[in-house]
């Protein structure tokens, strides 16, 4: 598994007042994407309150943006911000990895 | 042709769709499985992505189908660049919709893994890029590369259905692959999710690099199981089928001739059949070339093409020494109706040769062919592959019509030492032997038509002139001694001058050789003399010495008394003194 076992540091952010910008990508067929939107929305419920833009794209829908992106793997979610831009991929179910890329304690 | 006729089964029930790839649909009975994946393995640089880009461009080109590159390894800037030197134009068929690249970059950027995922991401990209230009073939050039980052068994089972989906979409769909890497790996997974398994390789023989293609599987359908040579050039790739089905091919009555009248005589009349394959045999210096540029130089005066695989001289060194025999053939090269390949065996090997010349086939499409020499070729490989490529050319040749001549270095007596020359033999229609008969300290040749499929040829013998008016065919001459061979109509004066000249000659050396066998015995009668005087000097020599001695012996014994009786008086004196 891709740097699963590395130890992932980024450098602090500052989250007074930047608001999170998200992006999903999935594919609405495909179960992991449909766990994946779930796990999401009960992760930024829960740790980012209404600090965050959570932009949902059907790659099916916007097979450009897939293409500009790179995205191959699915479910994929990129944080455009704060910077610098970090990708976490799988279904969201492990929160712990989800909130440490998100840098939120 | 006779329905009876039965024939080795090609083909199959499944649909094929021709990769348009030279000689490469010959050995898959007639292409890939259509709408099913096919994955080509090798290791790299062996030619993978070229194979799969060539079946997308000659599936545009030749057969009209809109095609998908998806290209995980180079992006699509660079597979442009790439393919400049192979004469493909992608930029012109990508401008008209009728090709479509994507580059799906694997390492975008470092990621962490939370949970289940799957490669639906490709999924879509791929279902986006069929519909872009409605593409019936598709290519993914490689999934490699994905199995570096993720889990195994997701991939694994993504890939599964990524095939399956590849499937439903009707799509023909070559995928490449690593050996060693990913789903190559050893539970072989290509196994079941590929119709088809084709594998390049890479190698080295004799110090050549030699490129092989084998079918591994192919689903419901007979494929050759050999190994088949295969060249990648500017104009792509090109399979050389070695061991392709026996064709029936339309057979020609046509005659073409052989350019010497003489000859055409002694076959039949009328000369070659048009189409068939004929071998010139015999050692160095027999005239093959020239009978060989005969046939050239006839048929362009008919202003119809020939091309010459020149493989031991030079195409100028040719014409220069043809034209010492009275055959311009400078002025057929001009008109272009003569072609020169020329070329050392050692710069390509045979596959390459052959791939070379049916390429120049195919474009300039002489009628006349001719090989010179065929053994040249021989040098490299292994006797009886290059047995079965040449039987497999010589094929081709008959299918396109092509009358072929090769020349070789074999004669009967090479062929005692090496069997497998005959195998040449063998594959061709008519065998004309030409050899040098040494007589009358003059060396001649001969000729003679071995065998000749088809017509009733002649099985005489004839001397085989060169002059600078081109080649005259002479009857020979037989006397109690054997062959004689002389000049033609030889008219029973002419002959007796003759055979007074050769015993003049003959009575000239017989004379020579007493003359000088009397010097020497008159030289060994005078060694003799002299030995015999030396012995009789050193007789009388020993003899006077002799007596000298026996004289010095008498007067010494004289002495010797004397000397005695001395003695004896002197010592009877002293005797009488002491007393």
């Amino acid at each position: 598994m891709r740097n699963a076992q590395d130890k992932i540091t980024y450098e602090p952010v500052n989250n007074d007042g930047a608001k999170y910008i998200l992006q999903l990508f999935v594919s609405g067929m495909m179960q992991n994407s449909v766990r994946a939107i779930r796990n999401l929305n009960q992760i930024c419920d829960e740790h980012l309150k209404s600090n965050y833009d959570l932009e949902i794209i059907d790659i099916y829908q916007q097979p450009d943006l897939a293409i500009s992106e790179q995205i191959i793997i699915i479910p994929v979610m990129i944080i455009k911000n704060p910077l610098p831009e970090r990708r976490i991929f799988g279904d969201l179910s492990d929160t712990e990895k989800v909130l440490e890329i998100l840098n939120v304690k | 042709m006779a329905s009876n006729i039965i024939k080795a089964p090609i083909g199959s029930r499944l649909k094929k769709t021709p990769t348009g790839i030279d000689g490469f649909d010959e050995i898959i009975s007639g292409g890939l499985p259509k709408g099913r994946p096919t994955i080509i393995t090798g290791n790299s640089g062996c030619g993978k992505t070229v194979m799969a880009m060539e079946f997308l461009v000659k599936g545009v080109v030749k057969y009209n189908d809109p095609g998908v590159f998806m290209s995980f390894e180079e992006t699509k800037e660079d597979l442009i660049s790439n393919m400049e030197s192979l004469h493909f134009d992608l930029a012109n068929l990508i401008n008209k919709k009728k090709i479509y690249i994507e580059y799906l970059e694997i390492d975008k950027a470092p990621v962490v893994n939370s949970g289940g995922y799957d490669l639906d991401g490709l999924f879509a990209r791929l279902q986006n890029a069929i519909d872009k230009v409605g593409a019936k073939r598709v290519v993914l050039d490689s999934l490699d590369s994905l199995f570096f980052g993720y889990d195994k068994n997701i991939l694994r089972q993504e890939i599964k259905r990524l095939f399956k989906w590849l499937k439903e979409k009707r799509v023909t769909a070559v995928i490449t692959s690593q050996l060693d890497h990913g789903f190559q790996s050893s539970d072989g997974l290509e196994q079941y999710v590929a119709e088809c398994v084709v594998a390049l390789d890479n190698r080295v023989i004799n110090q050549t690099a030699t490129r092989r293609l084998r079918i591994v599987k192919m689903r419901g359908s007979i494929h050759g199981i050999n190994e088949y040579p295969y060249l990648i050039d500017s104009s792509g790739m090109s399979v050389l089928p070695l061991f392709a089905q026996l064709k029936d091919h339309p057979l020609s009555t046509n005659r073409i001739t052989s350019g010497i009248q003489d000859l055409d005589g002694m076959l039949d009349g009328k000369g070659y059949f048009r189409g068939s394959s004929i071998l010139v045999s015999g050692s160095a210096g027999t005239g093959k070339t020239s009978v060989a540029i005969s046939l050239i130089n006839e048929t362009c005066n008919k202003k119809i093409r020939s091309l010459y695989c020149a493989f031991e001289e030079s195409s100028s060194q040719i014409t220069r020494n043809m034209r010492s025999i009275g055959l311009n053939i400078d002025r057929h090269v001009k008109s272009g109706l003569l072609m020169f390949y020329a070329s050392r065996p050692t710069i390509q090997n045979l596959e390459l040769h052959l791939i070379s010349i049916r390429k120049i086939i195919d474009t300039f499409k002489p009628e006349v062919l001719v090989l010179d020499p065929i053994t040249n070729m021989m040098s490299e490989g292994i006797n009886s592959e290059i047995r079965q490529m040449l039987a497999n050319f010589v094929d081709y040749l008959k299918a396109k019509n092509i009358t072929t001549l090769f020349t070789a270095a074999i004669t009967l007596e090479t062929i005692k030492s090496n069997p497998s020359d005959e195998g040449i033999s063998a594959m061709v229609d008519t065998w004309i032997l030409v050899s040098n008969v040494e007589l009358n300290s003059e060396r001649n040749r001969v000729i003679y038509v071995l065998k000749s499929r088809g017509m009733n040829h002649s099985t005489q013998v004839r001397e085989f002139v060169i002059t600078d008016k081109g080649i005259n065919l002479l009857p020979i001459y037989i006397s109690n001694e054997g062959i004689l061979t002389g000049t033609s109509k030889l008219e029973n004066t002419l002959q007796e001058e003759e055979d007074n000249h050769l015993r003049q000659i003959r009575f000239r050396t017989e004379k020579a050789r007493i003359d000088r066998k009397r010097t020497i015995l008159d030289a060994d009668i005078l060694k003799l003399k002299e030995e015999l005087a030396f012995y009789k000097e050193a007789l009388d020599k020993e003899e006077a010495e002799n007596d000298l001695k026996e004289k010095l012996k008498n007067t010494r014994n004289d002495e010797i008394q004397g000397l005695r009786n001395r003695t004896k008086s002197s010592n009877e004196k002293s005797k009488g003194r002491n007393k």
